[in-house]
């Protein structure tokens, strides 16, 4: 294992929170009581909650302890595809945490509350000036909620258009959000085969396309890291029966500057600010997913929109067309100001650089790792890749044996079994913020473990072995499962 | 640009490995009508500190406390957050994480995550709890959409004292899908008036929120009985303010079949309405009806304990376009947050909490009702309430506006049957000085 940055060091064992702690302890400081006490009647007053009592020092050591047994990005390599792990500035989190952001209530007067208006209106207009659509929603909390925003947008037009749609093509390359999301506004998926280059053929979705369905939901660049080559055609038919053209923006990253969303013929775009604009995961959450759209499309958009009038801010709901509101406020303000943070910290030059060299980073690798390990479609990559287990499988190593040792090795896995026309499909997004050496590091021990996979496969069926547990059960997970103690 | 490693050098040695010749060439197989025709129009790249300062501008721009004092709740409220909870949530192994699909090195979050669902269900006194949803407007869209799905009916009554925004992302969610939402009346102690019930055909659910809009303590078990009568209705019980229920009795020992709201309450600063929390608990029998994701208890190979996300068999990226919801994601580093606070306090420190809350609140409604003010509504409260302040109230409100006193929110955008009435909100976070001083000003 000479490739390998993976160590073995000193973990504690941590128990649940409560097989700690003392009745009576506490973690936190009070305020002082002075007012008096006012009794509850009995009708309304329950039990105190069956929560463990830990004074501060247990609950810090606990999560400490936690946080221990996790990887993140900051500790190393995450070349998780589709989900654009790269580097979360740490200025970010400063300008989120100030007073002036983290304390505003959502309800303020406009006239209090003009400096996080005015941020939220400028991060629309740089979002609409990046992927060169025209307005913009932050609403969405998260990708799969952007797509719901979008979704309910095609519904709302064609109900203007007294034309209601009961279908939708989806891709076989789509995120499974997708067809979820499309189901939630009533529409049937009607799945369309990608062609022998990857890629969506015009003549498939011409087939397919017809005055009851109401649009497509393209990815592009798509899950297979490939860009949709004939999205303008694609677009051209969609759009001459009527229909829209809804762009899954997850892949934003690849094409930062380069690409103008409306001209490949994109009605509504999502974007995920938590992939493309750098503000982190959070182990799941939260994320933002805003929604842009045409200027044609404008009227549908949720409530409250942020509205400049005589150089004020205000938030309005007067859209008599809008779809709705979708969040409680205005969505996941917190996380917006990371984004906002971070593409006046990059500004246009260094965003297209971004892209360009995430785009190269996904090629090196692609190059390196040829041979190693079979790629189903050699064509030019965006800023991921996709192997598979082709080559492995013959000595009885799948995807997920490779993954797993990825980790004893260093590195997180990327993405696997995903998307799901690839079979075993292992795929890689390094970001533009990873070094050449962690990729040749990466490179490095992919190649050592297809070395093993020829010598030595058990080696990776018994893997991972340096982390704190082995492989875990998921199916006993699965078939009694337990959720709380 | 500091986020950006590669040198010049870099670039050229791994051009010529992918045999490119310059960077632009790495996109020269792009229809040459779908690229741009311009460069991006943005604002000169800032340094650090520029940032630092131009941030710093827009921030102060904003009323917070303790420059000014806000009495709003509705949704958002103003707790104090402990510097260790800050402080732990600056762990990056936490924070820089992708959602736990590899278990082996996820297993903090996945622990913290299991410990999160545990503290809420024994919060809400509720059998399952997920992982967590957007925030409270959303689970209780998704407890709604669940309800039609396990009874197999289309129409919802909801309570007119849910949060009106809570109202209408319900209405968002079921426009498209054709379900029907009836609103139920709030009688004049500021409750739900159940008696609206009768005249809605097979109905999924009725929902209440408690304590509601108005801050009133809600009859559940009543709501429940009436859910119960219709024999496969279900109660959905919604919260704004979960820290009630260190005091209030919880929704799942008054008979409520789904609990959901937000969690905001829980250590998370309000950040101008987001990021939040959605809470989301149900009954063991709708365990695989539920949104969301979940983690559950294991075993690894040797036999020790470890957690996984599990039942994903509900979920999206198997099921598709059947699926239980299209959420791939919770708002994990706010369900984390959550149970930090909600270990720091413990049982013994929740309802103390709890307690200080519903006291200080208690005691600016008393000052308020001395000073001689309608409280309209008669029905018991948590930290909420509702004032109604005497002739001209718009200008009542803006003199405490001069005085940085924000006084509550006017109720009449959404009630016009109750304008001149305000909601008005106090946390531990308000002293006895404060409250006097209001009840001074609005009585001046």
């Amino acid at each position: 294992m000479n490739a390998s940055i993976g160590t073995r060091g000193l973990i504690l064992e941590e128990p649940l929170l409560w097989e700690k702690g003392a009745n009576g302890r506490r973690g936190m400081s009070l305020p002082r009581r002075d007012v008096e006490r006012i009794a509850v009647s009995e009708s309304v007053r329950g039990d105190q909650p069956d929560f463990p009592d830990l004074s501060e020092v247990d609950v810090v050591r606990h999560y400490t302890r936690l946080s221990q047994w996790n990887f993140g990005v900051d500790t190393g390599m995450y070349p998780l595809g589709s989900c654009t792990m790269k580097y979360n500035p740490k200025t970010n989190e400063r300008q989120a945490a100030l007073a002036g952001f983290a304390g505003a209530h959502p309800l303020l007067p406009a006239p209090l509350a003009q400096g996080i208006l005015e941020l939220l209106y400028l991060l629309e207009r740089y979002l609409c000036e990046i992927t060169g659509m025209d307005a913009a929603s932050l609403q969405p909390a998260a990708g799969a909620h952007g797509e719901l925003a979008g979704m309910l947008i095609c519904h709302a037009h064609h109900r203007h258009q007294r034309r209601a749609r009961s279908k939708i093509l989806i891709p076989d390359t789509a995120h499974g959000t997708n067809p979820a999301s499309a189901s939630l506004c009533g529409f049937q998926s009607i799945p369309v085969k990608s062609g022998p280059q990857g890629m969506l053929e015009p003549a498939e979705v011409a087939a397919l396309m017809d005055e009851q369905t109401a649009g497509i939901m393209v990815t592009n660049p798509n899950t297979l890291g490939l860009f949709e080559e004939n999205i303008r055609q694609v677009a051209a038919i969609v759009h001459a029966k009527g229909g829209l053209v809804y762009c899954d923006g997850a892949n934003m990253n690849a094409v930062m500057g380069i690409v103008d969303m409306q001209a490949l013929g994109v009605d509504i775009l999502h974007l995920n600010l938590h992939k493309t604009f750098s503000t982190p995961h959070g182990g799941g959450g939260p994320g933002s997913g805003p929604v842009c759209v045409t200027r044609a499309l404008e009227r549908f958009l949720p409530v409250p929109r942020v509205v400049k009038r005589r150089g004020r801010y205000v938030l309005s709901e007067n859209f008599p067309d809008t779809v709705g509101r979708l969040h409680a406020f205005c969505g996941n303000v917190g996380v917006q100001l990371k984004a906002y943070s971070y593409i006046l910290s990059m500004g246009a030059a260094n965003l297209k650089r971004a892209s360009q060299i995430a785009v190269l980073n996904a090629n090196y690798i692609k190059a390196k790792l040829t041979g190693a390990y079979h790629l189903p479609y050699d064509r030019p990559c965006m800023h991921e890749c996709v192997f598979t287990d082709q080559i492995q499988a013959a000595h009885k190593v799948s995807t997920l044996d490779i993954a797993k040792r990825l980790m004893d090795y260093g590195f997180h896995p990327p993405t696997v079994y995903f998307p799901l026309v690839v079979s075993g499909a292992i795929m890689v997004e390094p970001t533009e913020t990873e070094p050449r050496e962690n990729l040749d590091g990466f490179v490095e021990a992919m190649r050592a473990i297809a070395a093993e996979a020829r010598e030595n496969p058990e080696l990776l069926h018994q893997a991972p072995v340096a982390p704190k547990l082995t492989r875990l059960d998921e199916t006993s997970a699965a078939r009694s499962p337990c959720l709380s103690d | 640009m500091r986020y950006l490693p590669h040198t010049d050098n870099e670039i050229a040695a791994m051009l010529s490995a992918v045999g490119a010749r310059d960077l632009e060439a790495l996109f020269s197989h792009l229809p040459a009508d779908c690229c741009r025709s311009r460069p991006m129009e943005l604002p000169e790249a800032m340094t650090e500190w520029e940032l630092d300062r131009h941030m710093d501008t827009l921030s102060g721009r904003t009323a917070t406390s303790p420059r000014y004092r806000v009495f709003l709740g509705a949704g958002s409220y103003h707790h104090h957050i402990p510097a260790s909870i800050a402080y732990l949530l600056g762990r990056s192994e936490f924070s820089t994480a992708y959602t736990p699909y590899q278990p082996e090195i996820s297993q903090g979050t996945l622990q913290a995550i299991y410990e999160y669902q545990t503290l809420v269900t024994r919060l809400l006194g509720m059998d399952v709890a997920n992982a967590s949803m957007y925030d409270g407007a959303s689970a209780l869209a998704e407890a709604l959409l669940m309800a039609i799905r396990i009874t197999r009916r289309t129409t919802v009554a909801v309570s007119k004292a849910i949060h009106p925004h809570y109202r209408d992302v319900v209405r968002t969610y079921l426009r498209p899908t054709g379900y029907s939402v009836v609103e139920l009346d709030y009688g004049p102690d500021g409750r739900t008036d159940l008696g609206g019930t009768a005249g809605i055909p097979e109905p999924a659910a009725i929902a209440i929120q408690s304590p509601n809009f108005f801050g009133c303590v809600e009859d559940l078990q009543a709501a429940a009985r009436t859910a119960h009568a219709d024999g496969k209705a279900l109660l959905v019980a919604c919260f704004t303010e979960p820290l009630a229920f260190g005091l209030v009795k919880n929704p799942g020992s008054q008979g409520a079949d789904i609990a959901c709201g937000e969690g905001q309450s829980f250590g998370i600063p309000r950040s101008f309405g987001g990021p939040g929390l959605g809470m989301f608990a149900a009954k063991k029998d709708f365990m695989r009806s539920m949104p969301g994701r979940l983690v559950g208890k294991t075993t690894d190979r040797k036999g020790r304990r470890g957690f996984v996300l599990t039942l994903s068999t509900r979920e999206q990226h198997i099921r598709r376009e059947k699926a239980t919801s299209n959420i791939c994601s919770n708002q994990g580093l706010c369900a984390t947050t959550a149970a930090m606070y909600m270990a720091s306090l413990g049982g013994t420190g929740l309802r103390e909490l709890a307690e200080l809350n519903h006291d200080k609140c208690g005691y600016l409604k008393a000052g308020l009702a001395a000073a001689g003010f309608r409280l309209p509504f008669g029905a018991p409260t948590f930290n909420e309430f509702v004032v109604t302040f005497p002739a001209d109230p718009d200008r009542v409100y803006r003199r405490l506006l001069r005085r940085r006193i924000v006084a509550g929110l006017p109720l009449a955008a959404w009630y016009p049957e109750l304008a001149g009435s305000y909601l008005l909100c106090v946390t531990e976070t308000m002293t006895r000085q404060d409250l006097d001083d209001l009840v001074k000003e609005v009585s001046a």
